[in-house]
């Protein structure tokens, strides 16, 4: 079709009504907290998404960081498989300093 | 408070202030007309942002030329209350918004000049403007990353969007040689330390301006002789367009309070 | 901005046919037993969990019209941009206007972990499949419309709002925490620009003021749909937590606020009827126009061709721009390894 096309290959004309990918967004509030997920956007490019990412989520001094990953990029555990993976943590109450009963005296550890 | 225009104080550096307030005022404006009819909802809100930064800056500056002013005139009575020939914006921002290449092109363009405007601003003898100045380079930083990854986008993109964005280019070109002429406002703002001469950004304006076409394969168009006169007060047909909207209310309900 | 009526338009056979699958497996049964036990536990559902088909199909059908309301109703308020009366209005405004924009944005992301995409959505709103609130089908005529429309029709949609921060659905009742938080800016703006038109403008302000109100309290007390014996599908969506109060209760307790507000701002509702009931503890109010309500959801509302003519412009026209961010993007890689 022109040069553009033949420039970028075989792959590079997208399909009528391709859409743009979809991100996940995290953002960190402010410096010693984590990035907290807080939802999505769909952008085309990796710059495009942080910058529409700070435009989407960030406008009530939400934002000191930024991540931003592709969906199809994210790895979860299958929720089948929910009891097998955290079940177990359940019963293993001794890891948790509550277990512990102290004097008052030296409770504070 | 009257619904007829207010009279204008045309000292130098009420003048000079106020062309670069205009500006951003009018551009905010165009920009405005956005809000629900972007390509994509991402821009709608972006595209937003960008006009709410301008406005904030339309409002700094319009307060501040009021007080430069001496004559009791608020942001508002400046922004709405002025004929047609006291408003002293670029022609290029009352350009109407086009398609979105050419409204891109343009926040690129003002933003770049903004930018080199307010990094210079920063050090005016005048303690206001350099600190409206300080904050509103922050934006224009992020306006020009914006706009300009656009214009890289478009013009490096399909045959189509580069055909659109070198349409905007030869239209929004040949305004290009009102941001860098030099006149009375300027030399007497340089001479006091208000501000540096338009004409000192026109090499690094056109620098920048060269790296980012380059970029998006787009060629610059050539010079052309024409020269536009916003910045003195006399504007393009869509000036007169543009006032009748954004005055309505103010000269429909004289002595309103909103 | 939101209708508790959207969950009445699916009156489709294809989301009644989920339910009334004859034969269903053992093994689903005891699926949807586990599911609604987990809603009556209270749990929230996440995305990647096991639920009904016609769950999964109400919810996309909710949130996406939600969502759509959110960027229709960017259209008769984003109208006054350009004419707001001063500086600071101007800027209140265009936020206002951009945060519609960031909700829809968010309930359609809330959507999208259901398995439907955004053009998907985009396609319903625009061949006429999805519908989104009624109450944007009305004109925006003069500037009070936007101070009646933060103070009536936001206020109406935070109440309906709020009870879906607790949507079994997670990503929905995450999506609705975001909004309410950002919502009450909505309904304080539109009420203070009103009171100050009304304490300290000029007679042609309060008028302008009163007319507003005369023509946006019917359309707003409307936005809480029909009455609950008239609501069909809402039995199903308590059951399953989506919603959690009815039609009626909202609308009266809409009312019952607004009533003290309009006394303080000065204005008269228009509603002769409209009187406190010692006896129930809560005002009564006039007959409700129901073939109005029916006549503009179904597409004969003032401005329904135009609002979405006015979407389906934007998105073909923006279709050059969508696939050249998209090419460019694919070029990037390839002009690396040159």
């Amino acid at each position: 079709m022109s040069n553009d096309v033949q420039q970028g290959g075989v792959d590079a004309r997208p399909q009528a009504g391709q859409e743009w990918p979809l991100w996940e967004v995290f953002v960190r509030s402010k410096a010693g907290l984590d990035h907290k997920h807080c939802g999505s956007l769909h952008a085309a490019d990796p710059k495009m998404a942080i910058q529409l990412a700070r435009d989407v989520y960030t406008r009530r001094q939400e934002g000191s960081s930024i991540w931003v990953v592709r969906s199809d990029q994210i790895v979860a555990n299958d929720p089948a498989d929910k009891a097998m993976y955290f079940d177990p943590a359940q019963d293993k109450v001794y890891r948790h300093p509550t277990f512990y009963a102290l004097p008052d005296s030296v409770d504070h550890m | 408070m009257q619904a007829s225009s207010i009279e204008l104080n045309r000292a130098p550096a009420v003048q000079y202030v106020l062309r670069i307030g205009d500006t951003c005022l009018i551009l905010a404006q165009r920009l405005g007309e956005w809000c629900g009819h972007a390509p994509v909802l991402e821009e709608d809100i972006a595209m937003a942002n960008i006009a709410l930064d301008l406005v904030g800056q339309a409002r700094a500056l319009l307060t501040h030329a009021g007080q430069l002013e001496g004559r009791g005139h608020d942001e508002d009575q400046l922004a709405f209350l002025r004929n047609e020939r006291d408003y002293l914006n670029l022609t290029l921002v009352e350009l109407p918004r086009g398609d979105f290449a050419f409204s891109v092109l343009r926040n690129a363009m003002v933003a770049t000049w903004l930018k080199l405007l307010w990094e210079r601003l920063a050090a005016s003898s005048d303690a206001e403007l350099a600190a409206i100045a300080g904050k509103a380079l922050k934006e224009a930083r992020y306006h020009q990353q914006h706009s300009g990854d656009w214009v890289v986008r478009l013009g490096d993109g399909t045959a189509e969007s580069r055909r659109r964005v070198q349409a905007a280019l030869d239209t929004a070109w040949r305004y290009v040689p009102e941001l860098f002429d030099t006149d009375a406002v300027d030399c007497d703002a340089t001479a006091s330390g208000l501000g540096p001469l338009w004409s000192d950004l026109e090499a690094p304006w056109r620098e920048e301006m060269q790296a980012m076409l380059g970029e998006a394969t787009l060629s610059v168009p050539a010079p052309s002789a024409f020269r536009s006169d916003g910045k003195r007060g006399r504007h393009s047909e869509h000036m007169g367009f543009i006032l009748t909207d954004m005055q309505y209310l103010q000269r429909a309900f004289p002595g309103g309070v909103w | 901005m939101y209708t508790q009526a959207m969950d009445t338009m699916g009156k489709d056979g294809a989301d009644a046919t989920g339910r009334k699958k004859a034969v269903r497996s053992a093994e689903e049964m005891q699926l949807e037993e586990r599911f609604d036990a987990h809603i009556d536990a209270g749990d929230f559902i996440e995305a990647k969990d096991w639920m009904p088909d016609h769950y999964r199909k109400t919810l996309v059908r909710q949130i996406s019209q939600h969502a759509h309301s959110e960027i229709v109703g960017m259209l008769p308020e984003g109208n006054w941009i350009s004419r707001a009366p001063t500086l600071k209005r101007k800027a209140i405004l265009l936020a206002k206007v951009q945060d519609e924009g960031g909700h829809g944005l968010y309930l359609y992301a809330a959507a999208e972990t259901l398995g439907t995409s955004r053009d998907q959505m985009f396609d319903a709103l625009h061949t006429g499949k999805a519908k989104y609130s009624s109450i944007f089908n009305y004109p925006t005529l003069t500037w009070a419309d936007m101070g009646t429309i933060g103070w009536l029709v936001d206020g109406a949609a935070i109440m309906n709002q709020v009870p879906i921060c607790r949507c079994s659905y997670a990503p929905y009742a995450r999506a609705m925490i975001r909004i309410c938080r950002e919502e009450s800016f909505h309904q304080r703006q539109g009420y203070e620009a009103l009171l100050t038109m009304m304490t300290e403008g000029t007679d042609a302000q309060k008028a302008m003021v009163q007319d507003a109100v005369d023509r946006w309290w019917w359309p707003s007390i409307m936005m809480f749909g029909p009455p609950d014996d008239q609501s069909p599908n809402s039995a199903q969506s308590m059951r399953w937590g989506i919603k959690r109060v009815s039609n009626d209760e909202l609308r009266q307790k809409f009312i019952d606020a607004t009533v003290e507000q309009a006394r303080l701002l000065g204005v008269t509702l228009p509603d002769p009827d409209l009187k406190w009931n010692e006896a129930r503890q809560a005002h009564d109010f006039g007959t409700i126009d129901w073939s109005e309500f029916w006549r503009v959801v179904g597409g004969d509302g003032p401005c329904n061709r135009e609002r979405l003519q006015a979407r389906v412009d934007a998105w073909d026209e923006g279709a050059w721009v969508r696939e050249a961010a998209l090419v460019h993007a694919r070029k990037q890689p390839m002009k690396e390894a040159a």
